[in-house]
């Protein structure tokens, strides 16, 4: 794995972009998810830029690596690094969320391009994801699937029915990463809903945790994703610290700003991470 | 009466499953803790690589087979009817029905068909439920030699097909296997005073209760729907063109299953006097499966019952044009 100061320097600069365009896109529907979008920018970045083996111009190509987002909400960071990875142009993005867009308020894998699995409704990625790797078994191919929950999104009850099938069913190509930005849509996950401690509990079903301390780091998230592909019979849970609204100052750990709460500050949004 | 059949209609969908592994690239058969009793555990048995598991976890379940579609293999999802269509709705909607997946449900147990263990058990609301759900294929086989036909046509399909299946042995309606075409209905039994249009363990009362009507003097068409979405429109305008007076008859909620299918081909085609025989829109109690049927609306008598009322409108309105 690359993990040069050049390839990090690289992989800093993409995720600039790709929080940029976040921002643009949702500012230029007028809503959509910010703040767990610009959580996950970095992720997105190791993902498509670092680690997936995919070809853009074959996007259905079989033995492809694929990525659930099972927090679909996230989906502008998603369709932001598939534009840069040249799934399709950049200037789809500014039809995000509008009538005819191939890119729908969620992902939608019969619209967009590089999309592995359409998802919406919390809770349900994690099994998909499940069911792909377990795919590649049956078909003995050699694919990764990575999937991408939220924190607050594993209050949801079949996340842990997924959770014990793949301890169970143990694929050895299944790495989930939690986005822990620590905010739901009401407020802290701590107060809505209490889901620590998180580690134990991915732990006590049987899966391998790793802990990235800042999810923002792109050295950081290289080093958990290295140590998660090392282990081949279990399933890998990395659990990702992050800020909700990373790189906006007025978005970042703000809950009111899980969607577009005040549409009037989307410039300024705009300006600052075109500054950065 | 009808004889009921030998084989169950969960012992034809094993049967079938088996027969079609070979021919259906990446068959996987998923149970969710009742293969001993849907009787995938055969299939399990011969094939266990390609037989998954996932215990008590319907959600779970649905998502995993979304999964798998979605990387190219062919899910055949068993469990009950009631669960299927209800714990796992959403699973089914936004995983397999939404992105159009080639997901198979083998919904067991459907109607009353494990009647004593109760209401809790019945399934009485998935057809309307499935029915409105956008890329769904309905189907509905009336005995275990149709359960074959309809379990390989759905298996022979690209896209998410719902299969309600009965627990235990139904009376037969077919000698050998009938030709099944997904969207299509048939006619079974001739008859131009009224047409009783049934699915599922109706049909074989229909037939019943046409030879009923026949002593009084009325001549009933019986038509098989064993597809209720897409359904056969060609084949129900036919019917109300002809006989002008059409009874339904299922095993289930009188809202949102067969009869308000047929009802909208009607109303937006040919309107004429209709009948829905169905479950008056309650819950039951534990008994067995026939005598469930006879108790909550779906008896020869009501099927009768309806038949003439559904002629007497005719009459009328024949009387006043």
């Amino acid at each position: 794995m690359l993990t040069s100061q050049d390839s990090i320097c690289h992989l800093t600069t993409i995720a600039a972009s790709i929080r940029r365009l976040v921002i643009e896109m949702i500012a230029g529907a007028g809503h959509g998810h910010p703040g767990g979008g610009l959580s996950v920018v970095e992720i997105m970045t190791v993902l498509y830029f670092s680690l997936m083996r995919v070809d853009p111009s074959n996007p259905s190509w079989p033995d492809r690596d694929r990525l659930v987002l099972s927090k679909g909400h996230g989906a502008a960071a998603w369709y932001s690094a598939l534009a840069l990875k040249g799934y399709f142009p950049l200037q789809e993005l500014e039809r995000f969320r509008k009538k005819g867009s191939i890119l729908q308020g969620h992902p939608d894998m019969r619209k967009t391009p590089g999309v592995d699995m359409t998802s919406g409704s919390l809770g349900q990625g994690l099994s998909a994801a499940l069911g792909m790797a377990l795919a590649a078994r049956m078909q003995k191919r050699r694919f990764q699937v990575y999937v991408l929950l939220g924190d607050g999104e594993v209050q949801e009850g079949q996340i842990w029915e997924a959770a014990m099938a793949a301890s169970h069913f143990r694929p050895g190509n299944l790495i989930a990463i939690l986005d822990h930005n620590r905010l739901q849509l009401d407020g802290l996950v701590s107060q809505v809903m209490p889901i620590e401690p998180l580690m134990a509990k991915w732990q006590a079903f049987g899966w391998e945790t790793v802990e990235c301390m800042d999810g923002h780091n792109i050295a950081h998230l290289l080093q958990a994703f290295e140590t998660a592909q090392s282990v081949l019979d279990c399933p890998v849970m990395i659990i990702a610290h992050t800020v909700k609204g990373k790189g906006v100052s007025f978005m970042e750990n703000e809950p009111a700003w899980h969607g577009v709460s005040d549409p009037m500050r989307l410039p300024d949004a705009v300006r600052e991470v075109q500054k950065a | 009466m009808k004889p009921l059949e030998s084989l169950a209609m969960r012992d034809a969908c094993a049967q079938t499953l088996l027969e079609m592994y070979p021919e259906v690239d990446g068959l996987v058969v998923l149970d969710a803790d009742v293969s001993k009793s849907t009787k995938t555990a055969e299939f399990a048995k011969l094939h266990q690589n390609r037989f998954l598991n996932v215990g008590i976890a319907e959600q779970n379940m649905v998502s995993m087979a979304a999964g798998l579609a979605a990387a190219g293999m062919v899910p055949v999802v068993n469990t009950c009817s009631m669960l299927l269509s209800t714990r796992s709705l959403d699973q089914l909607r936004q995983m397999v029905a939404y992105p159009c997946l080639n997901v198979k449900f083998m919904a067991h147990y459907g109607g009353y068909s494990c009647g004593a263990e109760g209401p809790t058990h019945h399934a009485i609301e998935d057809l309307g439920i499935i029915r409105s759900i956008p890329n769904m294929i309905l189907l509905v086989p009336c005995d275990a030699l149709e359960a074959r036909q309809a379990i390989r046509a759905a298996l022979k399909y690209q896209g998410p097909v719902y299969v309600r299946l009965s627990r235990n042995p139904v009376p037969g309606v077919h000698d050998t296997p009938p030709e099944y075409t997904i969207g299509k209905g048939y006619q079974i039994s001739p008859g131009d005073d009224l047409a009783i249009i049934a699915t599922g363990v109706m049909v074989a009362r229909a037939l019943d209760a046409a030879e009923a009507l026949a002593k009084d003097g009325l001549n009933a068409r019986v038509i098989a729907m064993p597809s209720i979405k897409p359904i056969d429109k060609e084949l129900i305008i036919q019917a109300a063109i002809e006989t002008g007076a059409i009874v339904t008859a299922e095993e289930h909620n009188i809202i949102g299953g067969l009869g308000s299918a047929v009802a909208e081909v009607l109303v937006e085609n040919k309107p004429v006097p209709m009948e829905r025989v169905g479950i008056q829109d309650c819950f039951s109690e534990s008994a067995e499966f026939f005598e469930l049927l006879d108790l909550y609306g779906m008896g020869v008598n009501d099927l009768n019952f309806a038949a003439k009322m559904v002629f007497k409108r005719k009459v009328v309105i024949l009387s006043l044009t």
